[in-house]
C-alpha cells in the first residue's frame, strides 16, 4: 500500500490519491504550445465545441424522439418542433452543427495537410484525425436516418444499395445490413442504436487517441520550425515569458481558443436561428414514401465531393474509385516522399498541388448537387479523374522536392 | 503584479459572462424536461353525470388514475350520517360519490359488491362503504376525492370548484 | 514575422462561400425552374362591368339560379343537406359551404365561375364539355334577364354574407380554400371537417371511417389523394405555395389540381394557417434569436478582452 499522510488542504487530499497537480501540469499548465501559430490551430477547439453542443442538444432530442417507422416524423415535426418548449432550438442546433462540424473538420484537415503536420511523428494523429472523419460521417449518415423523411429513405437506400459491389450482386449483404429487404422499422432501429450509442462511443475514443498522439510530438506552427520544447519551457518558467517561443496550453492558448470560439458561435448561432434551409433539406420534410422517389436525390453536402467520384462512371469503376477516395487520405503521410515539413508555400511543387486538390474538392461538391446532365456532368467526369491522378502523383512530386 | 491581478479579473469577466450562457442553457433544458402541453391538457375529464345507474359502479379514467363514480340510491341518501355527507358530491338533483378508485393503504384498486353496498381490498382486506370511508382497516383514510367542478349536469375533473375547494379546506380529502 | 492572420481569414470565407454559393443558391436554381407571381390579377378572366345587389342576389342564390341546391350556406341557415362524404360518393366532390366564399375568392373568379366552372379553375384540360365530361358544378345558364347582372347579383349576395377581410381568420380562408381536399393532421383537420377528442374507441374509429370514404371518392375524382400539408410551408416554401395556388399550371403542368381563385388577401391568410402548421415556433425563434446574437457578441467580446490581456506579456 502506498505512503498516505495527514492531509493539508483538499489540494492535498486529491493529490495524494490522484496526483492531479501533476495532471493539470502535464494536460494543461505546461503543456507546451509554439506560439507561432495562427487562428487555424484553434480549430481542434471549435470542433470539440461543436461536438458538444451535438451531444447536449441530441440528449433532449433524444427524450421525444421516437425510433419507429410510423411515429419517427411525427415525433421530430410535431412533438419536438411543436410542443416540447425550446424543442425547435435543439433540432436547430443539432442540424446546423452535424452540418457546420464537417465544414470545420474540412478546413482542419486541410490546415494540417498544408503545413505538413501529417509527417515526421505526427502521422498517428493525422491516421486518428482521418479515423473520427470516417466515424463523423457514419454518425451524420445514421443520423440523417432518423427523422424518417423522404431523403432519409431514399439516401438510406441508395447508400446501402453500394454494399452490393456492383456486378458482384451481393445481394444478400445489402439485405443483411438493413434487417430487411428495404429500408423499414429494422433499419431504423438498428442506425438509431449506431447514431446514439456505439458511433459516439467511437468517436469519444477516438479523440483520445487523438490528442494522446498529440502529446508527444507536440502542436506544429505555421513556420515548420522544429522547437527545442524543454530549452523554451525553461525559459518561460524562469520569467521570459515575451522571449520563449512556447506558452502554456491552460490559459495562454486556451485564451485565443475561447476568442476564436466566440466569433465561430456568433457565425454559429446567426445559422441556428436565421439561416438553417443548408442543414435541413426540405425534402426531408416529406415524410418517407417508398412507392415514390423525388424529383431530385442528394447527400448532405460534405459528402457531395464523394459521391460525384462515384457518379461519372459504370457501377463497377465507380465504386473502384469511391473506395480509393474513401482510403487515399489516410494514407498521406506515406504517399509525402519529401522530408520537408514546412508549410506548402515553401515546397515547390506541393503547393501547387494542394491549391488544385482543394479548388478541384470545390468542383467535385458543387457538381455532386446538380443533376447528372450536359456541361455538369462532364466538368464532374474530368474533376473526378483528376482526383485520381493527383494522389497518383503526389508520390512522384514530393519524392523529387528539394530539401528545405 | 498589477498585470496578473487585471488579467485575473478579465479571466473572471470572461467566466461570469459564460456562466450567464450556461445558465439560461439550463433554464432551456429544465423548460424542455417539462411536461408537453397535450398532457397537461389531458388533465381534464368531463363526466356526463346522466348516464349512471343507481347503485352501480362506473368506473371512469382521470389522469391515468381509475375514478370510482356511484349513484347513490335514495335509501343511501336517507341513511347518510353527517361524516358521509360532508363527502356527498350532488350534480343536477342527483348524489354521487366520485372518488380516487386506489385503496389509500397502498394503492390497489378495491371491488364493490352492490348488495353489500361496500368496497373490499383483497389486498390486505381493507373495506370502505358507499361514501368512500373506511369501516375496515388497514387502509388510514377514505378514498381522495380527485378536484372536480360542477358544470350543470356534467362534472369536470381536474377543476377545483367551490365545493371540492371546501371539501379540500375543511380536510375531508387530501 | 508579419501577420498573416488576416488573409488566412479572407482565404477561408472565399472557399467557405464559393462552396455554399455553389451547393445551395447556384444548384437550387438549376433544380427548380423560377416562377413569377401573376399578382393575382386573373388576367386571363374578364373584368366586372356590373354592380350586384345582394337582395335579387339571395333570390337567385336560393331560387333560379340553383346553387342551394347542392351548397349549404350555414351562415343563412341553409345546413348541408348530406354528411360530407355521402356528398362525395353522390358527386364525386363535396360542395363547398357558401357562408364565407364572398371573402375568400376573387370577385372576378367567382363571376367566371358561376357560368363556367371548368374554365375558371383550369380544369378544362380534364372536364372538356365538347368531349361530353361535364364538370360536377352545372354551370348558370341565366335567369331570363342580363346575365352579366345576375351574376354579378349573387356575387354580391356572397360578399354581403361573408365576414369582412380585416376579420378574416387563418382558419377561414384554409378551410374554404384547401381544407375540402388537403388534410392538415398536425391541426387536426381532415377533409371532413376538424377531428374532435372522443371518449370511445367506437365512436372515433366511425369517425376515421367517415374520412377514409371520403377520401376514396376524392381519389377516384382527382386520380390520387391530395396530400397532407402539415409540413408544407418548410418542404415546398412560401413562394411555391402561393405561385401553385394562384396558376397550378405554371408549377405543376397536367396537374389534376384547380385553381381555387383566391384573392392575394386570402393567400396571405393561407400561408399563414400553414406556417402555424408547419413552423408554429417562428415568432418565438425571431425573438430569442436576437437575444441570443446580442449575448453571443458580448460573449465574444469578453473572450477577446481576455485573450489580449493573457498575451500582453506573451509578445
Amino acid at each position: 500500500m502506498a505512503h498516505f499522510t495527514k492531509a493539508t488542504s483538499v489540494k492535498d487530499w486529491l493529490n495524494q490519491r490522484m496526483a492531479v497537480e501533476k495532471l493539470e501540469k502535464v494536460m494543461m499548465s505546461e503543456y507546451w504550445i509554439p506560439k507561432n501559430i495562427n487562428f487555424l490551430w484553434a480549430m481542434g477547439m471549435v470542433l470539440v465545441i461543436t461536438f458538444a453542443l451535438l451531444l447536449v442538444s441530441g440528449i433532449f432530442l433524444l427524450m421525444y424522439y421516437q425510433p419507429n417507422v410510423a411515429t419517427a416524423f411525427d415525433s421530430v415535426n410535431y412533438t419536438i418542433m411543436r410542443e416540447v418548449d425550446f424543442g425547435w432550438l435543439w433540432r436547430h442546433v443539432h442540424g446546423v452543427a452535424a452540418s457546420v462540424v464537417f465544414l470545420i473538420i474540412y478546413i482542419h484537415m486541410f490546415t494540417g495537410i498544408y503545413y505538413g503536420s501529417y509527417k515526421k511523428g505526427r502521422e498517428m494523429i493525422w491516421i486518428s484525425g482521418m479515423l473520427l472523419f470516417v466515424a463523423f460521417s457514419a454518425e451524420a449518415f445514421s443520423g440523417y436516418m432518423l427523422p424518417w423523411g423522404q431523403m432519409s429513405y431514399w439516401a438510406g437506400m441508395v447508400i446501402t444499395n453500394l454494399f452490393s459491389g456492383g456486378s458482384l450482386h451481393a445481394d444478400g449483404l445489402v439485405e443483411w445490413i438493413r434487417g430487411d429487404y428495404v429500408p423499414a422499422q429494422a433499419f431504423l432501429t438498428r442506425f438509431f442504436m449506431l447514431h446514439v450509442l456505439l458511433i459516439p462511443l467511437a468517436i469519444m475514443g477516438l479523440i483520445g487517441l487523438h490528442f494522446g498522439a498529440l502529446r508527444i510530438p507536440h502542436v506544429n506552427n505555421q513556420d515548420g520550425e522544429e522547437i527545442d520544447f524543454d530549452v523554451e519551457a525553461k525559459k518561460y518558467l524562469d520569467g521570459d515569458k515575451a522571449g520563449s517561443k512556447v506558452m502554456r496550453f491552460a490559459n495562454d492558448f486556451m485564451a485565443k481558443d475561447m476568442m476564436v470560439v466566440g466569433v465561430y458561435l456568433v457565425f454559429f448561432f446567426y445559422l441556428v436561428f436565421y439561416n438553417y434551409g443548408f442543414a435541413m433539406d426540405p425534402v426531408n420534410f416529406d415524410p418517407a414514401d417508398g412507392l415514390k422517389t423525388p424529383a431530385h436525390i442528394y447527400p448532405e453536402w460534405y459528402f457531395l465531393w464523394s459521391y460525384e467520384i462515384l457518379r461519372p462512371f459504370s457501377i463497377d469503376v465507380g465504386l473502384i474509385a469511391f473506395a480509393f477516395a474513401q482510403v487515399i487520405f489516410m494514407l498521406l503521410p506515406f504517399l509525402d516522399r519529401s522530408p520537408n515539413t514546412v508549410p506548402a508555400s515553401r515546397r515547390g511543387a506541393f503547393k501547387y498541388w494542394f491549391w488544385l486538390m482543394l479548388i478541384n474538392m470545390i468542383i467535385l461538391t458543387a457538381m455532386g448537387k446538380l443533376p447528372p446532365a450536359g456541361i455538369f456532368s462532364t466538368i464532374g467526369f474530368v474533376s473526378a479523374i483528376l482526383f485520381i491522378v493527383m494522389w497518383i502523383a503526389l508520390p512522384f512530386i514530393t519524392a523529387s522536392e528539394k530539401k528545405v | 503584479m498589477h498585470n496578473s491581478s487585471r488579467r485575473g479579473f478579465m479571466g473572471k469577466a470572461f467566466g461570469a459572462v459564460a456562466g450567464v450562457g450556461a445558465v439560461g442553457s439550463l433554464v432551456a433544458m429544465k423548460k424542455s424536461w417539462d411536461p408537453l402541453p397535450s398532457v397537461k391538457a389531458a388533465g381534464f375529464t368531463t363526466l356526463d353525470m346522466s348516464i349512471y345507474q343507481e347503485n352501480e359502479l362506473i368506473v371512469e379514467k382521470w389522469r391515468g388514475k381509475p375514478i370510482f363514480v356511484l349513484k347513490k340510491t335514495a335509501d343511501m341518501v336517507a341513511k347518510q350520517t353527517e361524516v358521509q355527507k360532508v363527502r356527498d358530491i350532488v350534480v343536477d338533483g342527483s348524489h354521487y360519490m366520485v372518488c380516487i378508485g386506489l385503496c389509500t393503504h397502498l394503492g390497489c384498486i378495491p371491488a364493490y359488491d352492490a348488495a353489500a353496498e361496500g368496497f373490499l381490498c383483497a389486498c390486505h382486506g381493507g373495506q370502505f362503504d358507499f361514501s368512500g370511508m373506511v369501516t375496515h382497516v388497514p387502509p388510514p383514510r377514505g378514498f381522495d376525492i380527485p378536484p372536480f367542478k360542477v358544470d350543470g349536469k356534467k362534472l369536470v375533473l381536474g377543476e377545483a370548484g367551490p365545493e371540492y375547494t371546501q371539501m379540500k379546506e375543511t380536510g375531508v380529502t387530501l | 514575422m508579419k501577420n498573416k492572420e488576416p488573409l488566412i481569414l479572407a482565404v477561408v470565407i472565399f472557399f467557405s462561400l464559393v462552396t455554399y454559393y455553389l451547393v445551395e443558391p447556384f444548384a437550387h436554381h438549376e433544380m427548380h425552374k423560377h416562377v413569377e407571381s401573376e399578382g393575382f390579377a386573373y388576367a386571363d378572366l374578364p373584368e366586372i362591368t356590373k354592380t350586384g345587389d345582394a337582395v335579387n342576389g339571395k333570390a337567385l342564390v336560393t331560387g333560379a339560379a340553383a346553387c342551394t341546391g347542392c351548397h349549404s350556406i350555414k351562415k343563412d341557415g341553409l345546413p348541408a343537406m348530406m354528411e360530407p362524404q355521402m356528398a362525395a360518393a353522390s358527386y364525386g366532390v363535396n360542395p363547398p359551404d357558401l357562408s364565407n366564399a364572398g371573402v375568400v375568392f376573387d370577385a372576378k373568379f367567382l363571376s367566371d365561375l358561376i357560368k363556367n366552372p371548368a374554365h375558371a379553375l383550369k380544369v378544362e384540360h380534364k372536364y372538356d364539355a365538347a368531349k361530353g365530361k361535364m364538370h360536377p358544378m352545372v354551370p348558370f345558364y341565366g335567369a331570363g334577364g342580363d346575365m352579366d347582372q345576375e351574376v354579378a347579383d349573387m356575387v354580391a349576395y356572397l360578399k354581403s354574407i361573408a365576414v369582412s377581410e380585416e376579420e378574416l381568420t387563418p382558419e377561414i380562408a384554409f378551410e374554404n380554400a384547401c381544407g375540402r381536399c388537403h388534410a392538415v393532421h398536425y391541426e387536426k383537420w381532415t377533409q371532413i371537417g376538424e377531428k374532435p377528442a372522443f371518449k370511445h374507441k367506437k365512436d372515433e374509429l366511425a369517425f376515421d371511417i367517415k374520412v377514409l370514404e371520403y377520401q376514396d371518392s376524392l381519389k377516384a375524382y382527382m386520380g390520387k389523394l391530395p396530400p397532407d400539408l402539415s409540413m408544407y410551408i418548410r418542404s415546398r416554401g412560401e413562394h411555391f405555395i402561393s405561385t401553385l395556388v394562384e396558376n397550378p399550371q405554371n408549377q405543376l403542368e397536367g396537374t389534376a389540381m384547380p385553381r381555387v381563385g383566391v384573392t392575394k388577401h386570402s393567400m396571405e391568410k393561407v400561408i399563414e394557417y400553414l406556417e402555424d402548421a408547419g413552423d408554429a415556433k417562428r415568432h418565438e425563434r425571431e425573438a430569442i434569436g436576437k437575444n441570443v446574437m446580442i449575448y453571443i457578441v458580448i460573449f465574444a467580446l469578453f473572450a477577446l478582452l481576455w485573450k489580449k490581456q493573457v498575451w500582453k506579456d506573451l509578445h
